[in-house]
């Protein structure tokens, strides 16, 4: 079940953290990403977030598209 | 989240990157390429985004078995269900897991039946339901990959730290490297290249994938789940054929890096150790399933009770198996369709909306 949503997370309290998926707040654990911070994006399983989404990644391959691929 | 969905749908990208795809199966030049989606929510998504009519006619994409639900075998089904019939349970399962057909029964049935079976999002809701149930027993059918096994680590040890005695597990989940190696390893299939699963990998890392370049020779890109990171992995996995030098690529670099998610992998390390464990159509993989380990056993419900399952069969005519496998296709199948139905499924892989089958049969697919 890749079944995995992107979220923002929006306040954290300890281990649980509120996060907003497209308009929707819901509580999740922050178990398995102890590190993260308010205002990052995380990907979200099962009531947990178990990654961090990076925008510049995001950025360099969306670049790799439309700059080399895209050229020519 | 535009950013890190919408942008990953435009279809100016998939236009570039068709034509990428275009120039390279050109250079490729066989008749045939064959590459597998291993994760059932990738099946979904190239149906869904059309992928198979964008890509030139010599790339063949074949279905896996990353599909939880479909893997589940009927005993690990049968063995839930004796659960749920005991008095006093109350039997907590992922949604999904409620129509899949064990021998004689589905959880849906036994719910109608009177059995406590009841779904849930997440394995913490089950642990809330123990709290709030002290004169119950919760137990709760830990089924996913690696991308739920942690979760449900994370619970059980929180369940020890809480000191709460009502809480079990029935451990079912599996791994996704060993039955990778297991369809590589089966005879007649020839794979030019694996898509692998997004989420999985974000746990596990990109590294875990090492083995697949290393011992079968082909590619095995990393992959997202919107239209551009399908096409790009294509892309990727033929410029690799190319280029003759087969490695695992992480085109889902935003979200996965070669070392994986390390507190999610801690977690699920103190909890679980891996087993052999029995696949609906590939069989017992070494090595593929998660038990508890010893200081966790108390959470182990086959433990606490002595089940008397009947003999576990799965479906006669039912190919799922070779479907798991990329042997044969949902069309090949006698049942498909006429017995198997999504609203009647005879096999797992028509229960689930990320099933190979419910898939084909949603979107209608008649291709030669």
């Amino acid at each position: 079940m890749c079944l995995a949503v992107p979220a923002k997370i929006v306040a954290m309290t300890g281990d649980t953290a509120t996060v907003d998926m497209e308009g929707v707040r819901r509580n999740v654990s922050m178990m398995l990403l102890p590190d993260a911070k308010v205002g990052e994006y995380v990907i979200v399983h099962a009531g947990f977030a178990i990654g961090r989404l990076d925008e510049k990644e995001a950025e360099e391959t969306l670049k790799m598209i439309r700059d080399v691929l895209g050229s020519g | 989240m535009p950013k890190f969905v919408e942008e990953f749908e435009r279809p100016e990208d998939a236009r570039v990157l068709i034509r990428r795809i275009q120039e390279l199966a050109r250079v490729v030049g066989r008749d045939r390429v064959q590459f597998m989606e291993v994760c059932g929510t990738h099946t979904v998504a190239i149906f869904r985004y059309g992928i198979r009519d964008l890509i030139p006619g010599n790339i063949r994409l074949l279905s896996g078995p990353g599909c939880p639900v479909c893997v589940t075998p009927s005993q690990s089904i049968d063995e839930f269900i004796a659960i749920s019939r005991m008095p006093g349970v109350i039997a907590a399962v992922f949604g999904d897991m409620m129509r899949v057909p064990g021998t004689d029964s589905s959880l849906e049935i036994e719910k109608a039946k009177g059995a406590d079976v009841r779904i849930v999002y997440s394995s913490l809701d089950a642990l809330k339901m123990a709290r709030e149930n002290p004169w119950k027993d919760v137990v709760f059918f830990a089924v996913g990959f690696e991308t739920t096994a942690p979760t449900i680590a994370a619970t059980l040890a929180t369940a020890a730290d809480s000191g709460i005695k009502n809480f079990y597990v029935l451990p079912a989940n599996k791994l996704i490297p060993p039955a990778m190696a297991a369809v590589l390893e089966t005879e007649g299939l020839a794979l030019d290249g694996l898509i692998c699963p997004g989420h999985v990998s974000a746990i596990i890392g990109s590294r875990a994938y090492e083995f697949i370049p290393a011992k079968y020779r082909i590619g095995a890109v990393v992959t997202g789940f919107q239209s551009t990171d399908i096409l790009q992995s294509i892309y990727l996995l033929l410029r690799q054929i190319v280029d003759g030098s087969p490695r695992v690529e992480t085109q889902y670099s935003r979200l996965v890096v070669p070392e994986g998610n390390l507190a999610a992998l801690g977690v699920m390390d103190e909890v679980f150790e891996p087993c052999d464990s029995a696949w609906r159509g590939l069989g017992v993989i070494p090595s593929s399933g998660l038990k508890l380990r010893p200081q966790f056993a108390e959470f182990g419900v086959l433990q606490k009770f002595d089940l008397k399952s009947p003999e576990s069969r799965e479906a006669y005519g039912c190919l799922c198996g070779e479907i798991l496998r990329g042997k044969k296709e949902p069309l090949d199948c006698p049942l498909f369709g006429k017995a198997c139905t999504p609203e009647s499924p005879v096999g797992a892989c028509m229960v689930t909306t990320e099933g190979t089958c419910q898939a084909h049969y949603r979107y209608g697919v008649e291709r030669t």
